[in-house]
């Protein structure tokens, strides 16, 4: 792998940029691994990069049906924040945080992460008091999160319509300043080629169809499109696919699979200097570094793997967009695109061992899984080496939906559903 | 945007009349005391999240009101039949 920095732009630039080196070789499946990843999505890729970065497991393959980055990770709208409210959720989405800040350098690549802020809008005296409570819940869980008035909401986001006769008036938002975005293509990239250096492949085009299990219930490896593949443990971050392939080897997940949509407009010059969400009428905005406005739709109404999603919920999302913002409602939409994203019932995700041995699960991260890519990744690296949850993913149990102890992000997360 | 049959109306709307209402067959348990955890957990949260034919439940909000089961490929989003509430899981080699 060749290191990238400023003298290797500089001499590459001398011959016209035509001699770069593949950043990662497509590789072929060996007979068998120490550890395989179905997925290679950001959180797929960023595990096997963990797993040989720091537990020096890199017999590890990680396979996916598309190609990398191609499923969530390239459809989302890379937001980055950790203003949840319990603690379990603050502590692994601060940790994701946390590794977020270093993660260009870590990874000797430039995964653009923007310290923008996040700008929650309050617009009834409900969200006032909520978020209010909110702030406070994550201060003390040392989430950095501020209360701005009406007008210091105006101030940070110039284009915001802060009059009073809007149908749904600004009273004031939630601003998290470390939260920001992150180009989404980058954190896949990065962790490919962080783990292709050392000694992970990454087979792409390959089909998971099946996990095999041994006679005595253990993992034995996965069926794939391009045959059978032993392993000794095999972890599954298949997302909006976790419970068909999970299914497989007989574990059936609390999770239902919804598209997701998103939509970008044309590009303009910069305008909007954060991350703006707004719970009440449904909408969350942000610009990208190309000039477009990206931005978020809810799920739909109806569980689906179609990968599309229904225009009724677009032209909600964008009377929202413009019911905040008047100042856009005459911008033109580029395109819009869908994700399926696997939700469960507390809005929670699952990092996790499974009854079966040397299966583990990542999956359940809904509408919200980019912003944990670095966490969750570090997280279920160290509970597949181990055999044992990281005690910051230890919350994260199947087992919760049994024992109740449930993690209710759905009532309580900073964003509506 | 869906087109759904509503089988009480007896007419087929558009999907903004509609609203969706989970998996459909579930059936609530008879003595829950004597339910166990897992048995509880199975109900309230474990669903077959099909890639294919979904049997679902939906409901005529902005018209009948009632709810009506469904079978949907989940895939395709085409709707194979709508039945009432109440009616016999239909066959899937019937619908083919």
């Amino acid at each position: 792998m060749s290191r990238f920095s400023a003298l290797s732009l500089l001499k590459h630039s001398l011959s016209g940029h035509k001699n770069w080196s593949k950043q990662w070789p497509d590789s072929q499946p060996k007979a068998e691994y120490d550890v395989i990843i179905v997925g290679a999505g950001g959180h797929g890729l960023g595990a096997a990069y963990y797993l040989s970065s720091q537990h020096g497991i890199t017999n590890v393959a990680v396979i996916d049906k598309g190609w990398l980055g191609g499923g969530n990770t390239g459809r989302n709208t890379t937001i980055i924040r950790s203003n949840y409210l319990y603690d379990e959720s603050a502590r692994l989405f601060d940790h994701s945080v946390d590794l977020w800040e270093n993660l260009s350098q870590e990874l000797n690549y430039n995964v653009m992460y923007s310290r923008r802020g996040c700008l929650m809008l309050a617009h009834t005296v409900h969200d006032v008091q909520s978020f209010k409570r909110h702030i406070h819940s994550n201060r003390l869980n040392g989430v950095d999160n501020r209360w701005l008035t009406t007008e210091e909401c105006k101030e940070f986001v110039p284009c915001l319509n802060t009059s009073r006769d809007a149908r749904y008036p600004v009273m004031g938002g939630a601003l998290q300043e470390r939260a920001g975005t992150a180009r989404h293509d980058a954190v896949a990239w990065g962790y490919a080629r962080g783990a292709a250096a050392r000694g992970v492949d990454i087979i792409q085009n390959c089909a998971v169809t099946a996990i095999r299990r041994n006679p005595d219930g253990s993992v034995a490896g996965v069926e794939t499109s391009k045959g059978f593949i032993k392993a000794r443990k095999v972890g599954v971050s298949a997302a909006g696919h976790t419970s068909v392939v999970m299914q497989t080897a007989g574990v059936n997940l609390p999770l239902e699979s919804y598209p997701l949509q998103a939509l970008v407009s044309e590009p303009v010059k910069p305008i909007f200097p954060c991350v703006v969400m707004s719970n009440a009428v449904h909408a969350y905005i942000s610009q990208s570094d190309k000039g477009e406005l990206v931005i978020g739709s809810g799920t739909d109404q109806y569980t689906s793997y179609s990968q599309r999603g229904g225009l009724p919920l677009i032209e909600h999302t964008i009377a929202a967009i413009t019911e905040v913002f008047p100042i856009f409602n005459r911008m033109r939409m580029l395109r819009k695109w869908g994700g399926i994203v696997d939700v469960t019932p507390d809005r929670s995700a699952i990092i996790s061992k499974t009854p079966v041995g040397g299966l583990y699960v990542n999956c359940g991260w809904g509408t919200g899984g980019f912003k944990a890519t670095p966490g969750a990744a570090h997280t279920f690296a160290w509970t597949i080496a181990k055999d044992e949850p990281h005690p910051i993913n230890a919350p994260f149990t199947m087992e919760r939906f049994r024992t109740g102890r449930l993690i209710d992000e759905a009532a309580a997360a900073a964003v509506a559903h | 945007m869906l087109l759904i049959h509503c089988p009480y109306c007896d007419e087929t709307l558009p999907e903004a009349e509609f609203t969706y209402a989970g998996e459909a067959h579930i059936v609530r348990p008879l003595d829950p005391s004597a339910q166990t955890d897992e048995q509880w957990e199975t109900f309230m949260f474990i669903r077959r999240n099909p890639k294919g034919p979904h049997y679902e439940r939906w409901r005529h909000l902005h018209g009948c009101a009632r709810y009506f089961n469904a079978v949907r490929d989940t895939v395709t989003d085409k709707f194979l039949t709508t039945y009432k509430a109440g009616e016999p899981r239909p066959d899937l080699e019937s619908l083919k």
